[in-house]
């Protein structure tokens, strides 16, 4: 079972996000860095899915990928703190595209795999753009699904089938109140949301072995886009308030009619 | 209050409880958190300090929490894996006895009962301090808050950011402090801000020398062992000292700390707002490259917890946290500003000590505890740079754990005031010591042969510890003045100089001694507080009806220059002059020194012609120089005064001319040690505290002046009453180590006890221990100061001291200030 | 430019809040644009989901100054499939922009959209003027709405999601000189064989397992509950929306509940639809475990507690007199 998981490092922002002095970037100098909340999970899933594979009998392996910085191997080393084994950076100059991004990703998935799974997060927390993984399974010509919560990996064909045959892949994700689930054979592409799992923490013998990581790099060079950005602001926004619903018992009819509203109520 | 940590809610607790009124505490950030360093405290408080400031300040913090219900106590165990650590606990061990600290040394097995999770086979031995407990900081300062709100005399606001700060240019003093929700009009102000305490002072056009540092923690779970365990914490905290490490039960996590990492500054105006903070503003992102060393090592003391592959590191910051340039806190009026108090650099384990403290400061005048320490007032301009401050801090990071000798040199920061006769001292294979910023001589390897002449009898010490930042030229020196002459560069005196009509009275009322002398006489007096406690230790010289001239060691001068402007008559009529880089000072001191001023001068420096406390201009050598007959050697001789551009040519020609009169030149471990030692000279800082007084440290003298003075009634009914405590002098009879055999010299700070080795503490609770040590070669002992109570402080009595956890007999060799060497002062008044 | 296309999902009651959003958002772009038409496309079953629905959906588009309304019969949700149709309906169109609001299916298809003609896609508008034939000024969010960027894209055809929490329903002023209720137009596209090899089985969501991490509803307990009877009713609470019990550091230090049920960055980061935040003030680890709640329901005695800035909903007042009162309001509806 060969999973290729892909991430973006992304600055971990606070509440206010600040500018550099010329407006055209974060300012990052008191940030720290991580992937998004749905990478996260993706990393996460992907190991649980080589772990049960091999408390199976069978073998697996987790490769991680990333576009970015020199320093994005900071983030390749965090996942293999969390179980993954290979690291892949394509060093870039500039944030990518999510065509370029997808090609990029593709290209390095053909000469690297075949890959069983493609795993990514439904969106990166600060572009938010929903289609690499989208775009990737177009250019490799593999199904694909998005916002999953919940995946299952099943043996097909008949009971007792050899070895090597891949399993089918059951999706499921929630949308406006209804349960969704989607049946693809693999190999396929995934795109995962936060939620799916709780994302385990790196251990201590976990982080010493990601020190000590491999690093495969790669410089990639930039191609023009045809989406470029202009200008950043930050939008100025009022201090956000909860909004009342009452005090004491009183707020109990407001309270009522809101968790209807969400649909909570039966 | 600006700052609603828990020094700000601890500050607006005590005022409103001693009676103020109209309190506004104002935070940028919300509550309960407003995202100080109070927030992510690791909250732990090991009771013992080589400071015995900081030991009292975290005694009463420490009853303040239990007061509070939000103390629990856990234990406490310091962790050796290296040698040295062994003979370290030792030392720390004999001062926890000192302070009265339950301590006690065990071995790896024993450490492992208490702490099942650590390998034993790690760690050579266990330091275990029983009363370690950890604290809920900010539930503490929730409290104090809400109980000070609940008297009605606190107005708190949170989310309220400080804009400005007014002063009055003609007052300097505080008048207004501008918010994001609107002005305050207010004469006093109290900086609580931690990190952000420059800034805000900045505000006000003050300086507070702090620097905001990282601290980097991580919190590791969820760990098995500790899911059982009800509330916060169940197993003792244990310091990994030789690791620069801590790690502590957290709840269902285990929270390791580290001070072993690279020190890294952050400057005040970097750190993020709430807004912008991911976590929160001194909770900075984790920088992991750094950590990693400490991840081995903490693997390797805790392998199986840590190793866990199912536990994970669920939490990783770059703490934020204030250093000052000496570790002591940043507390006190603003010398600057008029108003604005700074109650800065304090940690968790001393917080609410430091409120109480700061609270009483404000309104009384004064502390019961003794902060003198930490006083803002004694630093230094160049002491209050960026970049003093970061150097100081960045090297005592790594010392937070270290075995830190308490002579003690720094590394960074040196060679910032010269002395005229600096390149002179070099050429004499000086070995400087920095005080004050000036490079002294400590002792001069060129005066290698005296140690041929002077044999045994200049005390040698065999053990490393204490030969440390020692030399036996110490005492050759000594010896060698005693029969000869010394000269002794004196550079770091400050001297501040009050004019004016009102000179006199404006001293008269901050002495005890009368100074209404002739002019040239020269007066030794010590300065008192509201409480008749020590506040200076000081000579002043009357150089005319008015003009006065007060001399003062480097260490405390800037805290006894600001005692002098805040008692200046507002009518204007006394000025004060910090002469201090104006002047040099050269000490000439030995039964030759008379001879050698003789041989460079042609004015009378006969007995006759020149009494021993009086001071006049005289020529030597063609330059014009104040000569002052006064010795804190016990020697005859002369300070000698003259602008520091002409030091060295005085200094050349006092060198030259005294080689026949056996002069050597001397350094301050013989002024400020061995000499005094055996004249029972009394030290600010050492035996002159504001917890002890006249009577007590044995210089009352037969009368006491009519005019009035500070201190003067509280002074008066101690010399009424009994003395809780006398400064006696003490004497080693047996040096050799019973377990050892080798000779050992205690150096300070060790406790007295009785002979089976209980402590000592007078009636008003203060322990009996050593205020100062060392060598007094002329009387071929190792002499101690301490003080005793009246039933144990009788000549003859035998006692311990205990050094490296070991006993030594001691005898009271003199109850009182008579001196050991040449008690009827002889050569002083020769 | 002559159509603006937007792709808009319904509900039994006609379209959905989002949806509408998304065609203002087309609305103004056309009309920026020399006039240009708003057409919208329905891929469903609603001819034969009733003419109840269809009439709905016409008024309603009529409301909004559409064009036209073209539906595509189709069963069920398959992403490559509605992709396809769409993209085929805006070529027969000659639509310049293809729109949709940037909900998790609107996204989706116009992904698949977009890497199947391999144009570009921009996700999270909510401004675009058109400066030339190949030049569209886009304003959109980052960062989920924290940051703004201006971007220019070269492309002769435009396709945008749109970031609907920054655009306001709003239906014509003025009644246009048209139907009160358009027709649905059907439209059959050419699908390929795959486009509906991924297809969604819909199934009622599943109350999940009550385990903190996949709860969807979490009812969370800190220090102003008062104490360990305080959460007999939490537990309760939790119980009535089969969800799960959470608790804040103080209350686990206070050795009141176990670890295990800390909510917080040393806890478990929890993701539930539903947060009940009971006597929590607010810590700033405790925030970082629940923050991706998609609702969060502060109850507090403190107004300026930190929480109350993250919370949507509060309500100020005593736990202990709140949530028992709640519950007997909840229990008696049956």
């Amino acid at each position: 079972m060969r999973i290729l998981v892909c991430v973006k490092r992304i600055p971990m922002v606070g509440g206010r996000i600040v500018l550099t002095p010329d407006g055209g970037q974060i300012d990052t100098s008191m940030l720290g860095f991580t992937v998004s909340p749905h990478e996260e999970c993706a990393v996460e899933e992907a190991v649980r899915i080589v772990e049960a594979v091999r408390a199976k009998g069978g073998s697996g392996e987790v490769t991680v990928l990333t576009l970015g910085p020199p320093e994005a191997a900071d983030q390749l080393r965090d996942a293999v703190a969390l179980g993954a084994s290979k690291c892949v950076l394509l060093e870039t100059d500039r944030e990518w595209g999510p065509i370029a991004t997808a090609e990029a990703i593709a290209q390095e998935a053909r000469e690297r795999g075949p890959f069983d799974l493609l795993l990514f997060g439904n969106e990166a927390a600060d572009s938010g753009d929903f289609q690499v993984g989208i775009r990737v399974a177009h250019l490799l010509d593999l199904p694909v699904v998005t916002g999953i919560k919940g995946l299952a990996l099943e043996p097909s064909g008949s009971a007792g089938s050899l070895a090597g045959s891949l399993p089918r892949a059951s999706a499921r994700r929630e949308y406006r109140g209804v349960e969704e689930s989607f049946e693809l054979g693999l190999p396929a592409v995934v795109t995962v949301k936060e939620g799916i799992n709780l994302p385990r923490y790196p251990s201590l013998p976990g982080r010493m072995r990601a020190k000590k990581a491999v690093i495969d790099s790669l410089a990639l060079g930039w191609q023009g886009e045809a989406l470029s950005t202009e200008s950043l602001r930050v939008p100025t926004v009022e201090r956000r308030r909860a909004e009342l619903l009452g005090r004491g018992a009183e707020a109990v009819p407001a309270l009522v009619a809101l968790l209807e509203s969400l649909g909570l109520l039966s | 209050m600006i700052g609603a940590g828990i020094v700000g809610n601890g500050l607006a607790y005590h005022l409103a409880r001693l009676g103020l009124r109209d309190l506004i505490l104002v935070d940028k950030g919300p509550l309960p958190n407003p995202g100080g360093s109070t927030g992510h405290a690791s909250n732990f408080i090991f009771p013992i300090d080589y400071s015995k400031m900081m030991t009292d300040l975290t005694f009463d913090s420490t009853a303040q929490y239990k007061e509070m219900g939000v103390f629990i106590e856990s234990g406490g165990i310091e962790v050796a894996r290296l040698p040295e650590r062994e003979v370290e606990f030792a030392r720390r061990v004999s001062v926890a006895k000192a302070w009265g600290i339950p301590a006690e040394i065990i071995d790896p097995q024993e450490v492992a009962r208490l702490v099942p999770y650590l390998d034993p086979s790690v760690i050579r031995a266990g330091l275990h301090f029983p009363t370690v407990g950890v604290v809920d900081s900010l539930r503490a300062g929730t409290i104090m808050r809400e109980r000070a709100q609940a008297t009605g005399a606190l107005e708190v606001r949170a989310n309220t950011e400080v804009l400005g700060i007014d002063v009055n240019p003609a007052t300097r003093r505080v008048e207004r402090v501008r918010t994001t929700n609107g002005d305050i009009e207010t004469d006093m102000v109290a900086i609580c801000c931690g990190v952000w305490s420059p800034r805000v002072a900045e505000l006000a056009g003050a300086h507070i020398a702090l620097t905001p540092i990282v601290h980097q923690m991580i919190s590791v779970g969820p760990i098995p062992l500790f899911a059982d365990t009800v509330g916060e914490i169940a197993y003792p905290i244990v310091r990994d000292v030789d690791a620069n490490m801590y790690e502590r039960q957290h709840g269902g996590d285990i929270e390791v700390g580290s001070y072993a990492h690279r020190p890294i500054i952050v400057s005040p105006g970097e750190i993020p707002s709430n807004e912008e903070a991911s976590l929160s503003p001194t909770e900075l992102p984790f920088t992991q490259d750094d950590f990693d060393p400490q991840l081995a090592e903490a693997l390797e003391l805790m392998p199986d917890l840590l190793g866990d592959e199912g536990v994970g590191i669920r939490y990783a910051i770059n703490g934020l946290i204030s250093m000052t340039p000496d570790g002591h806190p940043v507390l006190g009026e603003s010398p600057e500003v008029r108003g604005l108090w700074s109650v800065a650099a304090s940690w968790i384990k001393e917080g609410p000590g430091i409120a109480r403290a700061l609270a009483e400061w404000m309104v009384e005048g004064r502390s019961e505890l003794d902060v003198h320490e930490a006083d803002i007032a004694r630093f230094y301009p160049f002491q209050q740079t960026r970049q003093h401050v970061r150097a100081r801090a960045s090297e005592s990071f790594n010392k937070m754990y270290g075995i830190v000798h308490p002579a003690e040199q720094w590394s960074l920061e040196r060679e910032i005031r010269l002395s005229p006769m600096f390149a002179a001292e070099k050429e004499l294979g000086a070995f400087f010591y920095q005080t004050a910023g000036w490079e002294r001589p400590h002792w001069y390897e060129s005066n290698a042969p005296l140690l041929d002449r002077y044999g045994d009898r200049v005390m040698p010490r065999s053990a490393e510890w204490e030969s440390r930042w020692w030399s036996p030229l110490v005492n050759a020196e000594h010896l060698a003045m005693r029969d000869g002459c010394g000269l002794v560069d004196l550079s770091a005196f400050v001297e501040l100089d009050v004019t004016g009509k009102g000179a006199l009275s404006t001293l008269q009322l901050l002495s005890v001694a009368q100074l209404d002398v002739p002019v040239g006489r020269v007066v030794y007096t010590s300065w008192l507080d509201g409480a008749g406690g020590f506040k200076a230790d000081l000579t002043v010289m009357r150089l005319g009806v008015d003009h006065f001239r007060v001399v003062t060691g480097g260490a405390h001068g800037m805290a006894d220059k600001q005692w002098i402007l805040d008692h200046l008559p507002t009518d204007g009529s006394a000025h004060l002059s910090d002469l201090t880089s104006a002047w040099t000072t050269i000490g000439l001191w030995g039964p030759r020194s008379r001879d050698v001023l003789a041989s460079v001068t042609d004015d009378d420096v006969s007995a006759e012609g020149f009494g021993f406390a009086t001071c006049r201009e005289i020529e030597t050598s063609g330059l014009s120089t104040l000569a002052s007959r006064i010795s804190y050697v016990g020697e005859l001789g002369w300070e000698l005064y003259l602008p520091i551009e002409q030091g060295a040519r005085l200094w050349r020609t006092l060198f030259e001319a005294g080689q026949v009169h056996g002069l050597v030149p001397v350094g301050i471990g013989v002024y400020g040690t061995t000499g005094r030692l055996e004249k029972a000279y009394r030290s600010y800082g050492n035996e002159l505290t504001p917890e002890y007084n006249l009577v007590e440290a044995g210089m009352a003298r037969p009368k006491v002046k009519l005019q009035e003075f500070i201190g003067k009634e509280a002074y008066l009914a101690q010399r009424e009453s009994d003395p809780a405590a006398l400064c006696c002098t003490l004497t080693v009879d047996d040096h050799r180590s019973p377990s050892t055999g080798e000779l050992r010299y205690m150096l300070g700070g060790e406790p007295i006890v009785t002979l089976s080795g209980e402590r000592i503490v007078d009636a008003k609770g203060r322990p009996s221990y050593v205020t100062s040590a060392g060598s007094a070669p002329s009387v071929g002992v190792h002499v101690l100061l301490a003080y005793l109570p009246p039933d144990l402080a009788v000549e003859g009595t035998r006692l311990s001291v205990v050094y490296m956890n070991e006993l030594f007999g001691v005898t009271v060799a003199v109850v009182g200030a008579r001196p050991l060497f040449d008690p009827e002062n002889e050569r002083v008044r020769a | 430019m002559t159509q603006v296309l937007v792709l808009v999902e319904h509900d039994a009651d006609g379209l959905i809040d989002s949806s509408r959003r998304a065609v203002t958002f087309a609305r103004g772009l056309a009309v920026a644009n020399a006039n240009s038409k708003v057409a919208v496309c329905v891929i469903g079953e609603v001819p034969t989901g009733g003419a109840e629905l269809a009439s709905a959906i016409g008024r309603q588009a009529a409301e909004y100054g559409v064009a036209s309304l073209h539906v595509v019969p189709f069963t069920g949700y398959a992403p490559l499939a509605w992709a396809r149709a769409l993209g085929q309906l805006a070529d027969s169109l000659s639509a310049d922009a293809v729109v949709a609001a940037g909900t998790d299916r609107g996204s989706e298809v116009m992904a698949h959209l977009g890497a199947i003609t391999g144009e570009e896609m921009v996700a999270n508008c909510f401004a675009v003027s058109r400066s030339g034939t190949h030049e569209w000024h886009l304003t959109r969010q980052r960062w989920g709405g924290s940051l703004i960027e201006e971007a220019w894209l070269e492309a002769g055809r435009a396709l945008l999601t749109v970031a609907t929490d920054a655009i306001p329903p709003a239906s014509v002023v003025e009644p246009v000189a048209a139907p009160l209720e358009l027709e649905l137009e059907a439209y059959e596209p050419q699908l390929a064989d795959g486009d509906t090899s991924v297809v969604a089985t819909e199934s009622p969501e599943q109350a999940g397992g009550v385990s903190l991490a996949s709860a969807r509803v979490v009812v969370s307990g800190g220090r102003g509950v008062g104490g360990v009877e305080g959460f007999s009713v939490i537990e309760q609470l939790a119980a009535y929306f089969g969800g799960a019990v959470g608790v804040s550091r103080a209350v686990t230090s206070l050795g009141w509940r176990p670890h295990s049920e800390q909510v917080g960055q040393t806890g478990t980061r929890v993701t539930p639809d539903l947060y009940m935040a009971c006597g929590i003030s607010g810590a700033i680890q405790h925030l970082a475990g629940c923050q991706s709640a998609k609702t969060m329901i502060a109850i507090n005695t403190d107004g300026d507690a930190p929480i109350m800035a993250r919370a949507d909903y509060a309500v100020i007042g005593d736990v202990n007199e709140v949530l028992p009162a709640l519950l007997e309001v909840l229990r008696a509806r049956g």
